[in-house]
């Protein structure tokens, strides 16, 4: 870890509401839920060799059932959290049992699958999500009896739920649970010979990512105040695998600057460009045909080329 | 009793629609190793070059239209197999995101060329009057369907079976670096079996623009539904496709008409069955 | 008469495997007492490395048993019978080639350790293992590579990684597929060294299809021809048997 690097980073992201006007702040803040989204989305793809086209289902999940909640049943926010993590994470692990029964290509269209049925769903029983409208007028938290309602109030909040994850996924692929999980990625062979329990520790990191995809699910709907099925979508998942594979699946940077970028990306060509998806197309192929190690990784090997050119 | 019946038959022309998608995913995921998410992608430019042929060009017969779509589309996957997918040859992963980014291309493209409004294509004239059968009155239309499916894999069956480029399919299926030892020319084969397949979905897109209308978001309903039927079914297996398409008509249909809102829980419990007890599907090879 | 089942560190009773409408292993027996050094050759395609795979949980046979110090592990995963003490190497190297070598050793260290499902310690915080894993690499001969990625040193070099992570972990039956192919004469000797130094506790088995490299290392061997035992014995007996020779100049 760069920690000398990151030290001015982290105090640049700590002052940012100082400087930066609204649009900027919420700006930010759609960055940092897109991060741990992705960073959750990595703990799979990245670490675990398992690529899942259906990680909007923990954030769409929780997002729901945080809104359904909150809006309809009366319940608190505290409770609804909690609640809404804990259906989410167990939802994970009901999907990993499935999931998990095929590797590589079938394990994508079954989580491909999965998250369509759930997309489905969340059209079709409109009695219970209100289908195509979504449901709005939702409210922030209120934590320690601090208002979340301000661009600068809330970006903190994210701030700090994002350094957490951040700093819990660093922890969690440093650990030697973390280095089995990439020995079963690279040789699970090899690692079952040496004693590992492959299938364990790919359903464990299935719904620890699944944990972690729900936080950033909860982030999404108290910003935004509106969820719909759209976050459910299959488009939604693509973005975060994109953001993952573009950024750099193999490390904790990578899947943070993808998502920025797919987000800056769509932020701003979508005042230009009507077609956001076809764009987004676009980008995947470019991505995959010219640089399918990622950006960070590419830059980390611009910058050891450079070092050693300039000895 | 109506009911049962219009269902019954609704879900064997829902069950000839699915076959006519899937079996081109199935064959393509059985020789190429590749699952193609743009296949629902490939079906809607169908159904949309069906509409606007159907209606711009007053009662254009259906079959030439199917035909000529078929191709058009067969073509833009040819292209797509040789300008992309053989550049990832030494990564599956990334020929699915770039089927994936291809979808989304083509589904936006639809968007800005048909609009956002769902256009319903016209039953053909000829078919249009209703068939009667031991005093129930039928959509003719729909009979047709399960016709067509039916031919469908008889063809297919024929060409798999009985010709020299089904034996290569086959033998490019069950042991690509063997079919390449002996002469085989894989790659050639890979882009004739994308064609093929992407052409009959295509096809398919056509005969189902009466049944489905053309509107955005086509893509997303079908490519699940293939994806189920090809678990249901078995990878590569022809048979498996066939029947499993079938099975699902029947469950979506019903299950959408008796239980409108639980339709995707419905075609979720046989998925999940099938994976947990038998992964390779009804008809699949173990380890596809 | 029916020998004592603890007898035997390994027991491979009537095993046979078919692929499709191939028959690879035919109702092989084996019987190989602790301690025992035994050699399996056979031609390319006798069954040895389908034998081994089925013996370490890689392949499940389908007819047949195997026992492990008398326990049948027949439908034991391969993570759980290397919980009771098999370990193997394979003839494809298969180690982490983007990580160092101390870091593959501590992987294998780690296998059978409770700590290996940690998640909030970093695995570097673990200094015994470390140790363990700097000693082990001490003992072939490459604490000196410990830094390096598996991907920068020789081939003959990744052999002996190999068989000190499967030797790290103390086995009490240990499978050594084709340990020696591909070697230079000066690896050969490097690794047999090793081989010949492994402790008693260990019981080695071994497949080459190169009968003369391995011999001197073996005290029994065990013939394979067409996933059948042709010859079964003291080496001595084996090399003199007709029937050796036969399915070596015949072949």
């Amino acid at each position: 870890m760069k920690w000398i690097a990151a030290a001015p980073l982290a105090a640049l992201l700590l002052v940012l509401p100082f400087f930066a006007g609204d649009f900027y702040v919420n700006l930010a803040s759609q960055i940092l839920i897109a991060a741990i989204f992705a960073l959750s989305l990595n703990l799979l793809v990245g670490y675990g060799g398992m690529t899942s086209l259906g990680h909007a289902s923990y954030l769409g999940v929780a997002a729901y059932i945080s809104a359904l909640l909150t809006s309809r049943y009366g319940f608190g926010h505290v409770p609804a959290a909690l609640i809404s993590i804990a259906g989410t994470t167990a939802m994970a692990a009901f999907f990993g049992v499935i999931a998990l029964r095929a590797t590589g290509l079938g394990f994508l269209m079954i989580t491909l699958a999965l998250s369509q049925v759930l997309w489905g769903l969340a059209y079709r029983m409109s009695g219970v999500t209100n289908g195509d409208n979504g449901i709005a007028g939702l409210t922030r938290p209120m934590p320690f009896g601090l208002s979340l309602d301000s661009a600068a109030a809330f970006y903190w909040f994210a701030l700090i739920v994002a350094a957490f994850a951040f700093l819990m996924m660093a922890i969690f692929v440093s650990s030697s649970f973390g280095s089995s999980l990439k020995g079963v990625r690279d040789q699970p062979r090899r690692m079952a010979a040496l004693g590992f329990n492959p299938w364990m520790i790919r359903w464990i990191t299935f719904i620890y990512a699944g944990f972690w995809g729900g936080v950033s699910g909860l982030l999404y709907v108290y910003y935004n105040k509106y969820i719909h099925p759209t976050s459910l979508s299959t488009t939604s998942s693509a973005e975060a695998l994109l953001g993952v594979i573009a950024g750099g699946s193999g490390t904790l940077g990578g899947p943070v600057v993808g998502a920025a970028l797919v987000l800056l990306l769509k932020n701003y060509a979508s005042a230009y460009i009507e077609r956001w998806n076809m764009l987004l197309g676009v980008v995947f192929l470019f991505i995959v045909l010219v640089m399918p190690t990622g950006i960070v990784p590419g830059l980390g090997r611009l910058a050891t080329a450079f070092r050693r050119g300039s000895r | 009793m109506q009911f049962w019946i219009i269902q019954g038959l609704n879900s064997l022309s829902l069950g000839g629609l699915l076959f006519l998608l899937s079996s081109g995913f199935s064959l393509i995921f059985g020789l190429m190793r590749l699952a193609n998410l743009t296949h629902g992608a490939f079906f809607m430019l169908g159904t949309y070059f069906g509409a606007t042929a159907m209606r711009s060009f007053g009662g254009l017969n259906i079959w030439v239209t199917a035909l000529g779509a078929g191709i058009a589309v067969a073509a833009i996957g040819g292209l797509f197999e040789r300008l992309v997918l053989t550049r990832l040859k030494a990564n599956p992963l990334g020929q699915v995101l770039v089927t994936l980014g291809m979808s989304f291309i083509i589904s936006d493209a639809c968007l800005l060329l048909w609009g956002g409004d769902s256009i319903p294509v016209p039953t053909p004239r000829n078919l249009q009057s209703p068939t009667r059968v031991l005093g129930f009155v039928f959509p003719t239309y729909r009979l047709v369907l399960v016709g067509c499916a039916i031919a469908a894999a008889i063809m297919l069956y024929f060409l798999l079976e009985r010709t020299r480029l089904g034996a290569m399919i086959r033998a490019g299926v069950d042991d690509p670096q063997m079919a390449r030892a002996v002469g085989i020319p894989v790659s050639n084969l890979f882009t004739i079996v994308f064609c093929l397949g992407t052409g009959i979905a295509g096809a398919g897109g056509v005969l189902g623009g009466p049944i489905l209308s053309a509107y955005p978001g086509l893509d997303a309903d079908m490519l699940p539904l293939a994806l189920i039927v090809v678990i249901l079914g078995g990878i590569g297996s022809l048979l498996g496709a066939f029947i499993g398409s079938f099975v699902i008509g029947f469950i979506y249909t019903f299950g959408t008409a008796l239980f409108p809102e639980l339709a995707y829980i419905i075609l979720f419990l046989p998925m999940i069955f099938v994976i947990a007890f038998r992964p390779q599907g009804l008809f699949g090879r173990v380890g596809a | 008469m029916t020998p004592l089942r603890s007898d035997y560190a390994l027991e491979v009773i009537n095993l046979k495997k078919a692929f499709g409408g191939l028959t690879v292993t035919h109702d092989i027996s084996l019987a190989i007492k602790p301690g025992e050094r035994r050699l399996i050759i056979g031609p390319n395609g006798a069954g040895k490395t389908t034998l081994f795979n089925q013996i370490s949980g890689d392949l499940r046979p389908n007819a047949g048993a195997i026992r492990l110090f008398g326990t049948d592990v027949t439908f034991f995963t391969p993570y759980k019978r290397a919980h009771f003490g098999l370990s193997r190497t394979y003839q494809i190297i298969t180690l982490f080639s983007g990580d160092t070598l101390e870091h593959n050793v501590t992987l294998g260290l780690l296998g059978l350790r409770p700590s290996r499902w940690q998640m909030w310690r970093p695995l570097s915080h673990y200094s015994d293992i470390a140790t363990d894993a700097r000693r082990t690499l001490d003992a072939v001969g490459l604490l000196h590579l410990a830094e390096h990625p598996v991907s920068d040193i020789a081939y003959g070099e990744k052999r002996r990684v190999e068989l000190a992570m499967a030797l790290a972990q103390k086995p009490r039956v240990l499978l050594l597929d084709e340990p020696l192919a591909g070697l230079s004469n000066t690896e050969r000797s490097q690794v047999k060294s090793l081989i010949a130094s492994i402790p008693r506790q260990t019981t080695v088995i071994m497949i080459e299809h190169d009968m003369d490299t391995a011999l001197d290392l073996a005290e029994t061997v065990t013939l394979l021809n067409y996933g059948r035992v042709i010859v079964d014995g003291e080496r001595d007996a084996v090399i003199a048997d007709e029937r050796t020779r036969e399915v070596y100049l015949g072949a």
